[in-house]
């Protein structure tokens, strides 16, 4: 089992996303350069947080015409796991392989604080084996994570039960203050039809180690790693 | 030589370059000829007070700046001390005040490019930033444009960056409304034997240029942030640099991967006076000459002369000298991730900066007298003594209901919660954090070791302003407090001096003071000064600031697990003071809040009994005593033990307390912001006090942790009763009314 971490220029989350993968999960991890025109012998892909290319066009705009993007592309359509954090997920939204936009926070500023987030669904790789309704804590760190689709877009995407995690209260209900950037439906992660193509804006990474104060992230790579050690 | 505008050389050339006639004196006597006017720029940007310390050098030279950890003194790109593990600590601090005020987002930003470039350029990967931000009054409508502004520019630089976020200070007083503080802290982390210098050793290798290409941005930055500001002040805009983190970001990590090949010989970022600091810098520290063309620049805009070059500070820019023949390696990783290694120019026998464009040769100086020969000045100065510092404070109307007292002292700016604003910052990517912003001290830990570190900026502008002197002691303590608070132990500091125009004897009397009490407390708390910046001239409109001597320390906690936040952890833990309160509300935010005064003498600081404390702390929380301490400051016992109730921004446990009985009047007693205290929890009380009483430091049991109102009274007589709740509601009152505005 071999997992690859990219790297875009100005990714700045690829240290840590390889860091819980192959120092806290003890998975084989490997970097791999925006440039490289494959991912052969991986299986499974993260794209890391960070501020890809500036993110000067738009979050993940530029990144997406990486030459790496296309072989993850190729690389999702023959099933292949891809897991987007934050700018990840941005950029995963940018190529087409993940639906919505992500519009500034309803605050306008940039947010850093912890969340709590509902699992939605457990038949994906990255949430395996947790339970539905089972309430995670772990940070946010973006500017643009307002998650947008049209409402009927938004209806489609619940009922194929393609809505993997929501930002909740801590006892798993909803209301708006739960919400902190304003997400259609307080929708914090999603996956693709297939449901091996994941993306989340909050960082499971950085809940990793009891050690820095939470760990219930690192639930979201252990359960990668078991999917992929029985696959 | 180009003798391009010499001759036209008058006073008001000189007045444009911030030069005064004796200086211009001196220039001809380096040279031993009239400059032209490249040479004349190169003076100007080089002698300014921001890149020579002309006003203040003499006076820092009596800091303590070695110690056993020191591995890196004052006089390089930042300061490093060894913590073991073959790893170093690589920090300094400094202001982006004057460029802030002009142009908020950018001036903040490239403030915080600037700091991370300084540690970086030294060979370490920066791991934590600190911000320590002054502003007027937060009820001025200007005061909350600038805040946004720099507070965005912050984010906006050390977010992309990837740099998380730890904490600082953010302080309002209306003596900054015109010249707000934006002073930034970096702390990186090194192998000790890979810390690379910016030194311009062996004659003949090469010299590159990598980065954003130069631009006329910037041209005389460091000659405006050296004098006061007045009206027409926005209209130097233009010299204001503007900031790419990407490009940063970029270069953070070619640098280090070039680093790695082991071809370079030196390195410096192109900071303040840009390309003409970073050659005549490196060539002057190794005893050697450094020559370039500014044709092989790469440039952004056409037409550029040899002036403006040198002169421009355009952001995003290092210079480094590789070993000759091995050119190659170096520039591969630079275009692996798509940059450009130009080479410039070479190093070169005879201390001489040569410019050229071209074959025309457009400077040639000696190094030194840009850097170590530039002017010294003893300038005069008198005792500062403040006529409030002598008000009397006997008769303070005693207010009727503390509790009262105490939430508007939890809602006052200063106090307050500051969510609304570290929001902003990203604190925990790098997955290291392990205490961020709301505590005494941000920690994060040292992967690869049992290792932590913890870091705070303190500064209480107002202690200063009352006495200088006494002023810097009490910042020198309370940040190396804050650290021990977090469980570490202080091993070094760095410091950022903001004063107004130095060229008046009393404010000059206030830097003096200043740097002497910053002495005396560096010594007694063994912590040496290892670098920092000086910011002077901070006056509008002849009005200067309160003096600011901003400390930023760093502690060392060997067993990452003992780190320990300021909340109560868990009911029924007993709760400590540790020292003794005294009759001190002069300079308190208490006689500022309730009282609307700044007056009276700032708490005498008690060195010895400073150190004894801190040394108990480290010893306490290694033997892992404590479950929570947070030292008493601004707002004194009250405002510590409500703090002690906050979990975050949540409510936590209260406590019911009985402060040590005193002669002392109650609003005195909670009040005071008497130095050398610290509130803690334990599970070990006696332990805890057998190891006070063997420190010799003052050691009251309170009460107990629990429940959800705090109860705080005095030799059984009730001060104040209050639910947590509401005083958290106090507490983050102001984010509230920010957003309704």
């Amino acid at each position: 089992m071999k997992i690859g971490v990219v790297v875009f220029p100005g990714s700045n989350c690829d240290h840590d996303a390889y860091h819980v993968s192959k120092h806290v999960c003890g998975a084989d991890t490997r970097f791999v350069w925006h440039k490289d025109a494959d991912v052969k012998g991986l299986d499974a892909v993260i794209l890391p947080g960070g501020f890809s290319y500036g993110d000067y066009l738009r979050t993940g705009g530029i990144a997406r015409f990486s030459p790496v993007m296309k072989a993850v592309g190729e690389f999702a359509a023959k099933g292949g796991t891809v897991i987007g954090i934050c700018n990840g997920f941005q950029i995963l939204q940018e190529a087409g392989l993940l639906p919505g936009a992500m519009l500034r926070n309803r605050t306008t500023k940039f947010l850093s604080q912890p969340v709590h987030v509902r699992v939605e669904r457990t038949d994906t790789p990255f949430t395996a084996g947790l339970t539905a309704g089972d309430v995670l804590t772990m940070p946010i760190g973006h500017g643009e994570g307002n998650f947008y689709l049209p409402d009927a877009d938004l209806d489609r995407l619940e009922g194929e039960g393609r809505v993997v995690f929501r930002y909740a209260r801590k006892d798993g209900t909803l209301d708006e203050a739960s919400n902190p950037n304003g997400s259609a439906r307080a929708i914090a992660g999603v996956c693709n039809e297939g449901r091996n193509v994941i993306g989340l804006m909050p960082h499971p990474e950085r809940a990793s180690e009891a050690a820095l104060g939470c760990a219930d992230g690192v639930k979201l790579f252990q359960a990668l790693t078991r999917v992929l050690q029985a696959a | 030589m180009s003798s391009a505008g010499s001759g036209s050389i008058d006073t008001a050339v000189l007045e444009r370059h911030g030069l005064k006639p004796d200086e211009y004196d001196r220039i001809k006597a380096a040279l031993g000829r009239e400059p032209n006017l490249t040479e004349l720029g190169l003076f100007s940007v080089m002698w300014s007070e921001h890149c020579s310390y002309k006003s203040s050098r003499i006076h820092l030279k009596t800091l303590p700046t070695k110690g056993p950890r020191v591995l890196q003194g004052p006089g390089e790109n930042a300061g490093a001390v060894d913590i073991g593990d073959g790893l170093a600590a690589v920090f300094k601090i400094e202001s982006h005040n004057h460029p802030s005020y002009i142009e908020p987002y950018q001036g903040a930003a490239t403030g915080v490019g600037g700091i991370l470039r300084d540690i970086f350029t030294m060979g370490a990967r920066p791991v934590a930033v600190l911000n320590s931000l002054r502003f007027g009054d937060l009820d001025e409508e200007k005061t909350r444009r600038l805040l946004a502004g720099v507070v965005a520019g912050i984010g906006g630089y050390g977010n992309a960056f990837g740099c998380p976020t730890l904490g600082g200070e953010v302080v309002f007083e209306p003596c900054y409304a015109k010249n707000p503080l934006v002073n930034a802290f970096c702390l990186g982390i090194a192998k000790k034997d890979e810390i690379f210098l910016g030194r311009a050793e062996g004659v003949g290798n090469p010299v590159f240029y990598v980065g954003a290409k130069t631009g006329r941005d910037g041209i005389h930055g460091a000659t405006m942030a050296s004098a006061e500001f007045g009206e027409g002040s926005e209209e130097k805009r233009p010299t204001v640099q503007v900031g790419d983190p990407f490009m940063e970001k970029i270069l953070l990590e070619a640098c280090l991967e070039a680093m790695k090949t082991g071809a370079i010989i030196g390195i410096q970022d192109m900071g303040a006076a840009g390309l003409t600091c970073s050659t005549s810098e490196m060539g002057s520290r190794a005893g050697n000459g450094i020559e370039i063309n500014i044709q092989k620049v790469p440039k952004r805009e056409t037409g550029m002369t040899a002036y403006e070059v040198m002169l421009s500070e355009s952001q995003e820019r290092m210079l480094l000298v590789a070993e000759k023949g091995r050119e190659k390696e170096v520039i591969d990783v630079f275009e692996k991730w798509d940059l450009h290694a130009e080479a410039i120019g070479k190093v070169t026998k005879g201390k001489r900066l040569k410019v050229y464009d071209g074959k025309t040769l457009e400077a040639d100086v000696p190094n030194e007298a840009l850097t170590d020969q530039a002017p010294v000045y003893d300038r005069p100065w008198v005792e500062s003594v403040n006529p409030a510092a002598a008000e009397d404070l006997s008769a303070l109307i005693k207010p009727s209901d503390l509790g009262e007292v105490l939430l508007k002292l939890l809602a006052a700016p200063n106090v307050s919660n500051k969510r609304w604003i570290y929001r902003q910052y990203d604190s925990t990517v790098r997955t290291n954090t392990m205490i961020g912003p709301g505590s005494d001290a941000g920690v994060i830990r040292i992967k690869g070791t049992k290792k932590a570190l913890a870091m705070a900026t303190d500064c209480n502008g107002r202690f200063c302003w009352l006495d200088p002197a006494e002023g810097a002691r009490l910042a020198v303590a309370e940040a190396c407090r804050n650290v021990a608070a977090a469980g570490a132990v202080p091993i070094g500091a760095t410091n950022c001096l903001n004063f107004g125009n130095p060229e008046k004897p009393e404010i000059m009397g206030q830097l003096v003071a200043a740097i002497r009490g910053m002495a005396e407390a560096c010594v007694a708390l063994d912590v040496p000064i290892t670098g920092g910046n000086v910011s002077l001239y901070n006056e509008t409109d002849g009005q200067a600031i309160y003096p600011t001597p901003v400390i930023g320390v760093v502690g060392l906690i060997e067993d990452a697990t003992r780190a320990q936040s300021s909340w109560f952890k868990q009911a029924g833990d007993e709760v400590y003071l540790l020292g003794t309160t005294g009759d001190d509300v002069g300079g308190s935010e208490y006689l500022k809040a309730v009282h609307r005064r700044v007056a009276g003498r700032p708490p005498k600081l008690d060195l010895k009994a400073e150190k004894r404390l801190i040394d108990l702390m480290g010893e306490a929380a290694a033997a892992g005593l404590l479950c929570s301490a947070h030292d008493a400051s601004d707002g004194g016992i009250a405002v510590a033990l409500a703090e002690c109730c906050f979990v975050k921004e949540e409510a936590g446990l209260g406590a019911r307390l009985d402060l040590p009985a005193s002669a002392l009047r109650p609003d005195r007693q909670l009040f005071s912001e008497t130095p050398s205290r610290m509130v803690v929890s334990t599970r070990d009380g006696a332990d805890l006090e057998t190891l006070a009483h063997h420190h010799g430091v003052p050691c009251a049991r309170l009460g107990t942790v629990g429940g959800d109102q705090l109860t705080v009274s005095s030799g059984g007589d009730t001060l104040f009763d209050l639910p947590v709740v509401k005083l958290l509601e106090a507490w983050t009152s102001l984010e509230r009314r920010l957003s309704q505005r």
